[in-house]
């Protein structure tokens, strides 16, 4: 009996294995886009630029973030429902926080006078950041489902695989963000 | 202990799903429109692919009539397309919408999501032993996609301005430019906004298949036991989810050069005498990024109907598939080397002829798997007890055109021969053999051979056996010819060549051309009628396993419900491949190994 309840472990639940593989697309679009901007450099009329200070503030705050919900994936685990809920709801705001600091250094930007039609170079920059800003919201949408959720006293699911799915997606816009920044900041 | 508990629940999710629906009260609505049941999804899939197949072939009637005599007049053109064809005479900009649609519709309405849409749909869950998808939500919204994407592009064929007429590869800069050409403008938008959401649909699925081949297999069916249509359309859904993602990325950089003056692909252009302030792209960046994931759409393309193929000939000729791992080898070879080629579309662009060569070696090692899957088939007929059913017609018709055409493909993947072949009827000849014509071949064997499983009813033989041989014989007539006119470098596209005392000669054999391209077109609408008629009126299915086979979907009812097998689902316990061993003409998946068997 033992065995057979134990079987399904090795077996990857459905749901998290189309996430991976959607992930592995979302990477290729990126892998498209900078590969694209890599091409363009090495061409004339290029200019370099230097990426907007709050960029700076937004990779602090998505990095907190990604421990936030890895914490509150661990509180759900061990069914610490209240500080689950806590955790929640400071990812949520820290990734509205994080729009708003893309916003402000669009801004900035483009107030130096790197508007989005001004060069390619700056193009490329608000194509690349302002579509991984379209996936956070994507996540900060499923972030605000789960809390609303989360807080509801008429609903109890135990399922953990919707957790795990945002916590991972989450990770993975973290992580897509630094290499974009790393990328953004070596490749100039 | 609770992580135990939890995988328990984890586990029943994925599983339950499907047990639960089967149960729900069904609607009109919940069974034939939003419907989850992957079968039904297949046959929306299948029945948009034949209107749409429908219009993109009428398209190259139209063409081939101005190709026919490009002097003539056809007052009934103008009751239909109005100030198109006025005075009865195809405008020139029409002509080149018409070919861009014709392409469009025939590459990404039909051949991908008509042919994968239907086949993944119908035949994953069937053959692998699962109740449904994965995610049959997700499927659902697959479709749903495709079809806004349908009506988007459908509606862009009434706009004033007409459709998008940049060639179905919309390089910029007359893709980029409203100014350019009246097909540059809001038909060109709606372009885009359809792709967008057709990208959307490929996606979807594609996540659904590769989920649900890896994931929901019943017991017993080892990745080695799945039936080579499933590992055919595995690679083709890989292909799809690494490859659409790409054409996305550029289509955002064109839609931004369209609508929000950036200048990705755009730099020094004189548009009717003015100066356009854009600058600093490059136009060659969209054709590396479109053929990104234009190569590999080939092979989204080509993949299912090979592996539908392989089924139908090894059932039909009661033999195993000759060399099973090798047919899997290759599917996987191609798969990789479809990322690595797309270069060669490009050889004219001033690529460096260093990397060129480069391209030009990858390209021709496609020749090896290519030449392993035709040996293979070939191998398998050999000896064979075969049976000539509609379904194993044309996927001999499919290995025949597959070789034609691949042929052609050596010629071009030459970047020596290219220089002088690109953009003449010798390519157009090439890929519409190799990818459009054999890949219709896969499609329509898949659909006379999993018809009786759609609807339980059998197709009528007489007409299916007509529409072969017209469709066989004519496509040799309508193709063969254009290599002849490539080699004279007759070029693609043209509205007239008249005009040119090198082409003059050809008028003949383009007048021939068209009126073989008209008879094929009418022997189509054979089998919609076939079709549609055997739908309702068929005659009906009396066994479970007409053809004999041993893949799993035979061992449904005849007309299955949600849920696909009322009882449990059957274990497996060999390959598919069972045909004419110990004496027996074939032996099921499910059946289990006898003592004395050897095991596979």
């Amino acid at each position: 009996m033992e065995t057979e309840v134990i079987k399904p472990k090795n077996k990857i639940h459905p749901h998290k294995f189309t996430l991976w593989v959607g992930i592995g697309s979302i990477v290729m679009m990126f892998a498209g886009l900078t590969s694209a901007y890599i091409v363009k450099r090495n061409q004339a009329g290029w200019v370099s630029y230097n990426l907007p200070t709050a960029f700076w503030y937004s990779t602090i705050v998505i990095l907190l973030s990604s421990l936030t919900v890895h914490l509150a994936e661990k509180a759900f685990k061990l069914r610490e429902m209240p500080k689950y809920r806590k955790l929640m709801a400071v990812t949520l705001i820290l990734g509205l926080i994080f729009i708003v600091t893309q916003i402000v250094g669009f801004k900035e930007f483009w107030k130096m006078g790197m508007t989005l039609q001004a060069n390619v170079s700056f193009s490329f920059l608000y194509v690349i950041v302002g579509l991984h800003a379209v996936h956070v919201v994507g996540g900060v949408i499923a972030l605000i489902v789960m809390s609303l959720s989360a807080f509801s006293k008429k609903t109890r699911n135990y399922s953990v695989v919707p957790v795990e799915l945002i916590s991972t997606y989450w990770h993975f816009v973290d992580i897509l963000w630094v290499y974009l920044l790393i990328f953004l900041i070596m490749i100039k | 202990m609770s992580t135990v508990a939890l995988h328990e629940t984890a586990h029943h999710e994925a599983h339950g799903e499907a047990h639960h629906e089967h149960h729900h009260q069904e609607t009109f609505i919940t069974k034939y429109i939003f419907s989850q049941d992957h079968k039904m999804i297949a046959k929306q899939f299948l029945i948009t692919g034949i209107i749409w197949a429908f219009i993109g072939g009428l398209f190259s009637v139209i063409f081939r009539l101005q190709l026919a005599d490009p002097n003539a007049t056809y007052p009934f053109l103008e009751d239909f397309l109005g100030h198109w064809a006025k005075g009865g005479k195809l405008q020139p900009e029409f002509y080149y919408a018409l070919v861009t649609m014709h392409g469009t519709i025939l590459v990404f309405f039909v051949l991908t999501a008509g042919l994968s849409g239907t086949f993944a749909n119908f035949l994953i869950p069937l053959q692998i032993g699962a109740r449904d998808m994965a995610s049959p939500l997700l499927n659902m919204l697959s479709y749903w996609f495709f079809f806004l994407a349908s009506v988007i592009m459908m509606s862009s064929l009434f706009v004033q301005t007409g459709p998008a007429s940049g060639g179905w590869t919309i390089y910029p800069p007359l893709s980029a430019l409203g100014e350019a050409s009246s097909g540059s403008k809001i038909g060109m938008d709606l372009w885009l906004v359809s792709m967008a959401m057709f990208i959307v649909s490929s996606l979807l699925g594609g996540l659904n298949y590769i989920t649900t081949i890896l994931n929901m297999r019943t017991k017993g069916m080892s990745m080695t036991r799945m039936p080579l249509t499933i590992w055919a359309l595995f690679f083709t859904a890989v292909l799809g989810v690494l490859s659409f993602p790409v054409l996305l990325s550029g289509a955002i950089l064109l839609l931004f050069d369209r609508n929000l003056g950036t200048s990705f692909y755009l730099s020094d252009i004189v548009v009717a005498g003015k100066i356009m302030p854009n600058e600093g792209g490059s136009a060659i960046l969209f054709q590396h990024l479109f053929w990104f994931l234009g190569h590999p759409e080939v092979y989204i393309i080509l993949l299912p109907a090979m592996g539908m193929s392989s089924e139908i000939l090894s059932v039909n000729s009661r033999k195993p598939i000759f060399g099973y791992m090798a047919m899997v080898g290759s599917l996987f070879a191609i798969t990789i080397l479809a990322f690595l080629v797309w270069a060669h579309h490009m050889f004219v662009t001033g690529l460096n002829p260093f990397l060129g060569s480069v391209f030009v070696l990858l390209t021709l090692l496609i020749a090896v798997p290519s030449a392993i899957k035709v040996f293979n088939w070939l191998t398998t007929l050999w000896k064979g007890n075969i049976r000539f059913t509609p379904a194993m017609m044309f996927a001999i018709g499919f290995v025949s055109l597959f070789i034609s055409g691949g042929l052609t493909g050596i010629f071009l993947g030459n970047s020596a021969l290219d220089i002088h072949l690109h953009d003449t009827y010798f390519v157009i000849a090439h890929f519409h053999i190799v990818m459009g014509v054999a890949s219709f071949f896969g499609m329509y064997a898949g659909v006379y051979h999993w018809f009786p499983k759609m609807f339980g009813r059998h197709l009528n033989n007489t007409l299916s056996y007509v529409h072969f041989w017209i469709t066989i014989v004519g496509a040799y007539l309508i193709f063969w010819p254009m290599h002849y006119e490539g080699l004279a470098g007759m070029p693609r596209r043209y509205y007239d060549f008249s005009n040119w005392e090198s082409f003059k000669n050809f008028g003949g054999l383009n007048q021939f051309i068209s009126i073989i391209a008209l008879l094929v077109f009418a022997a189509q609408l054979l089998f919609v009628i076939n079709f549609f008629y055997s739908i309702f009126k068929g005659r009906k299915l009396t066994t479970l396993n007409p053809w004999n086979a041993n893949t799993l979907e035979w061992t449904t009812p005849i007309r299955p419900g949600h849920g696909n097998w009322p009882g449990d689902i059957p274990e497996v316990h060999r390959w598919p491949y069972d045909y004419a061993k110990d004496g027996k003409d074939f032996i099921p998946q499910d059946v289990p190994v006898g003592d004395d068997e050897s095991k596979h």
